[in-house]
Formats: C-alpha cells, sequence, structure tokens
C-alpha cells in the first residue's frame, strides 16, 4: 500500500485517474484505502428538478445514486437511503446558499456543493467542495488558459459542543492544473495536488457556519499561496537551475574546456 | 486460480506495469521501478515490462551514462541508435552497449569505420560539435551534448542534401529535496545544398517535479524554426550555435514570463487571491444572505 501512495506521489497528477484505476486492478484489495487516500478530480452531475449542478463525492453516495443538495434527491432514485436529519439538513441547505455566493465571489464561476451527515460522536461531519473550470472555452474570465482546472475539497469533522466551544478539524485537498499555448511560448502546463490540515477550538457563538468558512476560507488562501510560491515557484527555480538565465551566465567564470 | 472479475491475467499486467516505467517522471524512473515490483508482486511481469519499457523511456528521456572508462558521458538517443542497446559517440568514435534496464554503459568498443560519418560529413559535424560544446558549457552547470548525423552520413562530397541533429541534454535531480528536473533539446539542421540553405527546426521541452508533501510538475513543450545559409563547416557551426543559442536564451525568458504572470494574472482565471471588494468574504452577515440574495449585487459583480 505504501509502494501503491509512492506511485501516486510521482505519477503526473494529470494521470492520476489511469493510475488510480490500474492500482485498483492491481490491488482489488486494498480498494478501499486507496479510493480513501488518493485524490481524484470531482466530478458532477445535474439535478434535473431544479436544473443546477451538484458535486458527487462518497459524502452524498449511497450505492450507486448521489444525493443533490438542491433538492435533497437521490439521482437515480433510491430506497431506504440515507439523509441528513431535517435540523441538519436546514443547516445544509443554508450552507450550500452561503458557500455559492462565496465562491462567486473568489471563483467567478464554478460549482459548489455541501454535504452534512451526523458522525457517531454528537458532533456532524461536513464537506464542502468547489470545482472550476477556468480554461477560456470554460468560465476562465481573461481567456489566460487553453486550459484550466480547480478541484477543492474541504471536510471538517465538528466535535459536540462543550461549553459553547466546538472543535473543528478540517482537511483539506486541492487539485489544480493550468496550460498556457501560444506561439511564441509554446506548452507551459503546471498541475499538482496537496492536502493539509488544520485544528480549531471555536465558540459557537457566531454560528458553525461562520466557524467553518473562515477557516476554509483562511485555507485556500494558504493552499492557493503555497501552490504559487512554493511549489510552483520551485519548479521555476529548477528550470533556472537547469539552465541558467543568461545575466546570471555571464557573470560565471568560462570554463575551459580541456 | 479463481477467476474473479477483477483478476488481471499477465498482458494485463505487463501493460500496466510499462504504463508506469513509460509515464516516470525525469529522473525517477528506478524509484517508480522499486515501488512497482512491490504493487506488482510478480518478478516475471515485471522483468518483462522493464525490458519493454526502459529503452524507449531511456531513449526519450535523452539520459546521459558514464562511459566505462569515465572519460565522459554517452548520450542515449534514438538517433545515435546502432542496434539494440548498442549506441554511438561520434565524438569519441566509440560505441557503448547499455544495460538499459539498470541504466549503466556495461561495455565499449572502437566504431568501425561504416558506422562513423564520411570525412566530408564529419568536417561539418565536429566542427557544429565544438561550438555546441562551448555553448553548451557556458549556458548550462551540467549539460551533455552531442551532434549526430541521421540522413546522408556517407555523403562523399558536394552535391547533395544532409541532415545533422544537435541534442542537449541537462538533468538536475535532488531527491533529498524532492525536486526533479530537465530540460531537452533537439535541433535538427538540414543541410540544403541545392538550395544553398540550412534549416533549423528545435523542439525544446523542460520539465520539473516537485514533492514534499505534495505533488507539483511542470511540463513545457517549443517549437521553433529559423535558416540560415550554407557556407563552410566552421562558419555553419558558429551561425548554428548562435541561432540555438539564440532560441534557447529567448525560451527561457518566456518560461520567466510565464511564471511571473502566475500569481496575479493566470491563476486568477482559477481562484482570485481576494474577491472584488478586497475583503474577506463576510461570513458574520450569513443571517442576511439566508433572506435575501440581493447580497450578491451588493458585494459587487464583474470587474
Amino acid at each position: 500500500m505504501e509502494a501503491a501512495m509512492g506511485l501516486m506521489r510521482r505519477i503526473h497528477p494529470k494521470q492520476s485517474e489511469t493510475a488510480l484505476s490500474a492500482l485498483l486492478s492491481l490491488l482489488p484489495h486494498h480498494s478501499s484505502d486507496l479510493l480513501s487516500q488518493v485524490d481524484q478530480p470531482l466530478q458532477v452531475l445535474c439535478d434535473l428538478e431544479s436544473g443546477k449542478e451538484y458535486i458527487l463525492c462518497e459524502y452524498n453516495r449511497d450505492a450507486d445514486s448521489y444525493r443533490s443538495p438542491w433538492s435533497n434527491k437521490y439521482y437515480p432514485p433510491l430506497e431506504d437511503a440515507l439523509y441528513p436529519s431535517s435540523e441538519l439538513r436546514k443547516l445544509e441547505v443554508e450552507a450550500n446558499e452561503v458557500f455559492s455566493i462565496y465562491r462567486d465571489q473568489y471563483y467567478e464561476g464554478g460549482i459548489s456543493s455541501v454535504y452534512m451527515w451526523e458522525d457517531d460522536n454528537e458532533g456532524f461531519v461536513a464537506c464542502f467542495l468547489i470545482k472550476k473550470d477556468g480554461s477560456k472555452t470554460g468560465q476562465g474570465r481573461r481567456g489566460h488558459l487553453q486550459e484550466g482546472a480547480w478541484d477543492a475539497i474541504h471536510v471538517i469533522e465538528v466535535g459536540a459542543e462543550e461549553e459553547s466551544i466546538a472543535h473543528y478539524c478540517l482537511t483539506s485537498t486541492i487539485m489544480l492544473s493550468l496550460t498556457t499555448n501560444d506561439e511564441s511560448s509554446g506548452t507551459f502546463s503546471l498541475s499538482g495536488s496537496i492536502r493539509r490540515q488544520m485544528n480549531m477550538d471555536l465558540s459557537v457563538a457566531d454560528g458553525h457556519l461562520c466557524n467553518m468558512g473562515r477557516m476554509i476560507e483562511e485555507m485556500e488562501g494558504k493552499l492557493r499561496n503555497s501552490l504559487d510560491q512554493v511549489y510552483f515557484g520551485k519548479t521555476k527555480e529548477m528550470v533556472c537551475t537547469l539552465r541558467p538565465p543568461s545575466e546570471v551566465v555571464l557573470r560565471l567564470p568560462t570554463a575551459d574546456m580541456p | 486460480m479463481a477467476e474473479e472479475e477483477c483478476e488481471l491475467n499477465e498482458k494485463q499486467k505487463r501493460e500496466i506495469a510499462k504504463w508506469f516505467l513509460l509515464n516516470s517522471p525525469a529522473g525517477e524512473i528506478q524509484y517508480i521501478a522499486k515501488d512497482l515490483r512491490s504493487v506488482l508482486n510478480d518478478e516475471k511481469v515485471y522483468n518483462e515490462a522493464a525490458s519493454e519499457a526502459f529503452p524507449l523511456y531511456n531513449k526519450s528521456h535523452l539520459i546521459f551514462l558514464e562511459l566505462p572508462n569515465r572519460s565522459g558521458d554517452v548520450l542515449v538517443t534514438s538517433y545515435n541508435e546502432l542496434e539494440e542497446n548498442e549506441f554511438l559517440d561520434p565524438r569519441t568514435a566509440l560505441v557503448v552497449t547499455v544495460d538499459h534496464v539498470k541504466q549503466v554503459c556495461t561495455d565499449v568498443r572502437p566504431a568501425a569505420d561504416e558506422e562513423l560519418s564520411s570525412p566530408y560529413i564529419e568536417e561539418f559535424r565536429c566542427a557544429l560539435d565544438a561550438e555546441m560544446l562551448k555553448y553548451v558549457a557556458e549556458a548550462y552547470p551540467k549539460g551533455i551534448c552531442s551532434v549526430y548525423c541521421v540522413d546522408g552520413k556517407d555523403v562523399e562530397g558536394p552535391g547533395s542534401n544532409f541532415e545533422l541533429v544537435v541534442v542537449i541534454s541537462a538533468a538536475k535531480n535532488s531527491p533529498q529535496n524532492f525536486c526533479n528536473g530537465s530540460w531537452r533539446s533537439v535541433w535538427n539542421i538540414e543541410f540544403k545544398e541545392d538550395v544553398q540553405m540550412l534549416e533549423v527546426r528545435g523542439k525544446l521541452q523542460v520539465g520539473a517535479h516537485y514533492y514534499e508533501e505534495g505533488n507539483v510538475q511542470l511540463d513545457a513543450k517549443h517549437e521553433c524554426k529559423d535558416a540560415t545559409i550554407f557556407q563552410a563547416p566552421d562558419d555553419c557551426a558558429i551561425s548554428i550555435a548562435n541561432i540555438i543559442r539564440h532560441h534557447e536564451a529567448e525560451y527561457l525568458e518566456s518560461l520567466e514570463a510565464s511564471y511571473s504572470n502566475l500569481p496575479d494574472t493566470t491563476f486568477k482565471d482559477l481562484r482570485r487571491k481576494l474577491p472584488v471588494t478586497r475583503t474577506q468574504f463576510p461570513w458574520h452577515n450569513t443571517l442576511q444572505f439566508s433572506l435575501t440574495r440581493d447580497i450578491q449585487k451588493e458585494l459587487g459583480i464583474d470587474k
């Protein structure tokens, strides 16, 4: 299993779907571990009743059906399926609405979904998902990207309230890829995925949604910066190490060839 | 053996193994091989896949191997492949035998006359090789290059067209820093005697992989063309080297520009740093949101 995860870390992020299905066929006994630990781009279905799209994940799935956060119904229809309690569903509805606005503010498009369910410890778990196609044929506002995708999965475990304080454990995964293409510079493509965790104890005075929202916003900002400065930055550093820019080269002493 | 629906046959396993090996990032095939063997748990299938995948990987990644006598490096490419596992190094007029899976040179012998270019062609090849060595030494901290004749190597004198190819390969592997990268340039030069012109076509490919608590990869590719007049071997060599130097430097600049555009321009099409309001999202006003969706207009729309 460790070897399988090692392979996933090295294979190109764009090929992770192929790699995962290859590993699933080689290691059928580890399928549940693989599916839960390997990040995959998000899939989407359309809720015909509301005309809105929603994101698919393990947390809104029951058998082969997926529950829409808009209509609270499963597609394809399913009998005796799992639903959140009516109280939790109210929070879920509000979360979807608010998160939708948050999404629009930062992503200027895209699709979002929030799913909640009770857990065994008198708390609950919430999953906030965002999928954005930033390519110029998709929703890339400025037309820079020939191809661009951002998939975010935020899972928050909320502990039971104790003296008006609740414990929040957020695990966030971002998968992104972007490609620019033009005559003078050819194809430039960056892709990657990172996953981080954040734990906080917060007063419930402002409500769970506010606390979760703030954590997610902070986390997304940190991850965006990290990806841009650290991760992409390292690849840039590598390119400049392979072939330093000419200003640098001129300062180096010329080697004498034997 | 129980025939479950998900049980794979040997051929399927071998194809999967090959896929993983062929798709290894630059400099990481041995690590992938190690993990793959563990997952596959079938030495026979692994060995078959490796014997097919490694040669293809090595040639497409333009790997370079140290000569047995440690006197330099030899490139492994499809341009200098003689027999399977035999590669020519025209600069030293040696032929090396290579173990693709272990990625080492196992033997070396002098090249036979018929394996080398004719003296006429060799003049051009050698002059270009010397200029390329100078260029690569000054532009790349650790770059390996070579010049091969891919068409017309037996041309005896003026009157025929021929083609040379310049291969430059640079790699930096820092697994301890979780970072690896490679630069590959292939420049095809058609010497067109009939029109007294040289047509130059370049293919540049850069890759980098950073994987400390994450997995991010860069793939960049670029193709370019240029031309110059047909001259004496030394003059041709200098012109070609200048063309290559110019285009490669320009390409590096455009890569840097792509990177500097990232934070504020390109990335913005995916996710902004902040909303248009330039403040963080007002989560504490959620009650208002659920009551009125006109908040969307209030928070500002396009631009």
